[in-house]
């Protein structure tokens, strides 16, 4: 199957995204993912579900983006031989997430070259799969002693050190084995899902309306991304549209979100090339614009605004005055700041082809999101896809080929520049009711919500259940791509460095180890 | 450097800087500032342990590090090892697999140590289980499930005022004294 029969052949789902869904057989799988990446898309998600509830055995789902938009396919698994063809000699980010499949629902890539465990450790036995239908999530099992079985470097002089889950700083947990010689790095093994706390399955207790604080909190730094990609595929399955008020103000929302981080991301890669100054002067004005939010919208990162059918807040004259303000005041101080990052000796000597991912490798990986615009991985959907009300602003992607530090700083500040020019677009707020009723779902319905997020894409993937339940609900944080490429980021830099190599990628482990 | 002088100059000091939208919130951190050091004088430490939180909690504990609040100023530092610390904040429902590096975190802080649960999560265990304590087949639920708490903070996220409030409530109980 080509991929215009594909679009031809199915039915674009309703909602705000060109998001085309079929269900295909193993060949056609196998033919489309391979037809996808030649042509220069990429993989978004991948991820299973038990189809029990419609007398189907189960599925496996992949969303993949090609320049004319997503293609979500469908291909369905028997009980009795629960696998699927491998896709990871394909996308090389598929390989976790096929791992993460098998240990949640037990599906097995077929050929795979990896079948190490991923998401579990030693808290619930192989044997059990949690994602499926007949599990009651509030089963506790005893801990079993975790063997993993990490991959090891030998040779004359090298050795393991190995970090975490508990790390030197305020960070989330997570596992990095790094092989050495002396300081240098030769291999970077990362071993993540220490957070998992089932995400996915406690969804399948919600009804749509109580999942969208859940969907709020799989990565609380990119709350208002995930509230809007999941009130995007609810308002898809239930072909519902928001107002252009609500919209705008979603928008508004999102690129604040964008400031805020990128301003704590700055402020911590000054810190960790040893320019405290960058720290203390970043997160003056990140707290800034965090009171800011706290004052206007009643929270400072954001949380619980969106919601299905429109935003449950509201920006009046003065509001409009305040936030203005403030990106004036940020406008000014960010130049400031960053001519003094630019001209700085020490700084720059850090930053510049340290963890350098090319444009080469990370096409050839699936870099994504921010990192990837950073290597020349042109993909940012609001500027490619825009949705209302992104079709209107002509959104400048910033992206740069040196893929080290300093190109990811660089991107971090062209992007607060250019949030900056669509927020003061966005707050000529037009008119609209601020929520609109969304009607009920019909059963058995697939909504996708995709939205830009500050790392990078955010995909929610919902299928519907009987009466506005969630019959299974797969939120995807582009981390999962962007993990396995900083183990190659670090490969020939120092030990030292990592921290802010690791730092430049800022990823989630939250959003990953659902 | 002049660029570097020249801004901080222009910054100020914002620890002390008049207060206008957040005036409550500043008065309070002044207030709380003194008693934390009457209480311990300039000499707590802290170790974060993040066991399973969505990572919301985690940014309110960076906040207190920015000039507004300023945290080390008052003598209170996070540092690297649960072997220098006096306190654990811990972050999160306790994920099932984070039940055996918590419980190691905390034993290797030594003795009198306290413990501060953070969040929503922290303290009940949040929205990511119905049971109430937050049990499920991947989280073991709230902090105090897995370690002994000494102070719970709600909050979704807790302000970083609530959390100098919450450091202070601990370090007042007498027990470090004790």
């Amino acid at each position: 199957m080509r991929l215009e029969e594909f679009t031809a052949k199915f039915n674009k789902l309703p909602g705000a995204m060109p998001v085309w869904h079929g269900t295909v057989d193993a060949t056609q799988f196998r033919t489309l993912c391979e037809q996808v990446k030649h042509d220069g898309g990429k993989l978004v998600a991948l991820w299973g579900s038990d189809e029990s509830p419609c007398d189907a055995g189960y599925a496996l789902h992949v969303a993949l983006v090609t320049a004319a938009g997503m293609l979500c396919l469908t291909l369905p698994v028997k009980a009795e031989r629960p696998a699927y063809p491998d896709i990871s000699d394909i996308f090389f980010g598929a390989s976790r997430m096929q791992r993460a499949v098998a240990d949640l629902l037990g599906l097995h890539a077929a050929g795979a070259d990896d079948q190490r465990k991923w998401l579990r450790h030693a808290s619930w036995p192989g044997n059990v799969h949690p994602l499926r239908k007949n599990f009651d999530g509030n089963t506790s099992f005893p801990t079993e002693t975790d063997a993993y079985p990490f991959v090891s470097v030998s040779g004359e002089g090298v050795h393991e050190i190995p970090v975490g889950p508990v790390h030197a700083g305020t960070i989330e947990p997570g596992h990095f084995r790094f092989s050495v010689i002396g300081d240098r790095v030769l291999r970077l093994e990362e071993r993540l899902g220490y957070k998992h706390k089932g995400i996915e399955k406690r969804f399948e207790s919600l009804s749509l309306e109580q999942g969208a604080k859940l969907a709020g909190r799989i990565s609380g730094d990119s709350t208002v991304a995930y509230a809007w990609a999941y009130a995007q595929a609810v308002e898809s399955a239930a072909a519902a549209a928001p107002s252009p008020r609500a919209l705008a103000l979603r928008a508004v929302l999102l690129e604040l979100e964008r400031i805020h981080n990128h301003l704590g991301d700055l402020g911590y890669l000054g810190n960790d090339a040893a320019l405290a100054f960058g720290f203390a002067q970043f997160w003056i004005l990140k707290e800034e614009a965090l009171r800011m939010n706290n004052e206007l919208f009643g929270h400072r990162y954001l949380m619980d605004k969106i919601v299905p059918g429109g935003v449950v807040c509201d920006l009046d004259g003065p509001g409009i005055d305040r936030v203005l303000q403030l990106l004036k005041h940020l406008e000014h101080e960010v130049k400031t700041l960053k001519d003094i990052y630019d001209e700085h000796a020490g700084v720059q000597d850090r930053f510049l082809t340290t963890g350098r991912v090319t444009p080469e490798l990370a096409a050839q990986l699936d870099l994504t999101g921010l990192p990837g615009r950073a290597s020349g991985q042109a993909w940012d959907a609001r500027a490619q896809f825009p949705c209302a009300p992104y079709d209107k602003l002509e959104v400048r992607m910033a992206t740069h080929r040196n893929g080290d530090v300093a190109a990811r700083v660089i991107v971090r500040f062209e992007e607060i520049v250019e949030s900056i020019r669509l927020i003061r677009l966005l707050v000529k707020l037009p008119a609209g009711e601020l929520r609109a009723t969304v009607a009920d779902v019909p059963e058995n319905a697939l909504g996708i919500g995709w939205v830009e997020g500050w790392r990078g894409e955010i995909l929610v993937a919902l299928h519907t259940g009987k009466n506005n339940s969630i019959r299974r609900l797969h939120p995807h944080d582009p981390s999962w791509q962007n993990w396995p490429v900083l183990e190659h980021a670090i490969i020939g830099n120092i030990v030292p460095d990592f921290p802010l190599i690791n730092k430049s990628f800022n990823l989630s482990y939250a959003g990953q180890d659902l | 450097m002049y660029r570097i002088i020249r801004q901080i100059m222009k910054t100020g000091i914002k620890t002390e800087a008049p207060p206008q939208a957040d005036d409550a919130l500043r008065v309070e951190a002044q207030r709380l500032q003194e008693e934390i050091l009457g209480h311990i004088g300039r000499a707590l430490t802290i170790r974060h342990v993040d066991a399973g939180s969505c990572n919301g909690c985690d940014l309110e504990i960076h906040a207190l590090n920015n000039a507004y609040y300023n945290i080390e100023g008052m003598g209170v530092r996070f540092v690297a090892s649960p072997r220098h610390a006096d306190m654990l904040l811990v972050t999160g429902p306790v994920s099932r697999h984070m039940e055996v590096a918590l419980r190691r975190t905390y034993d290797a802080v030594p003795e009198p140590k306290l413990v501060i649960a953070v969040g929503d999560c922290g303290c009940g265990g949040g929205i990511f289980c119905h049971a109430s304590g937050g049990e499920s087949y991947a989280s073991c639920g709230k902090v105090s499930n897995v370690i002994p708490v000494d102070v719970a903070v709600p909050g979704c996220p807790p302000t970083p005022i609530m959390l100098l409030q919450a450091i202070l409530t601990a370090v007042a109980s007498g027990k470090k004294s004790d």
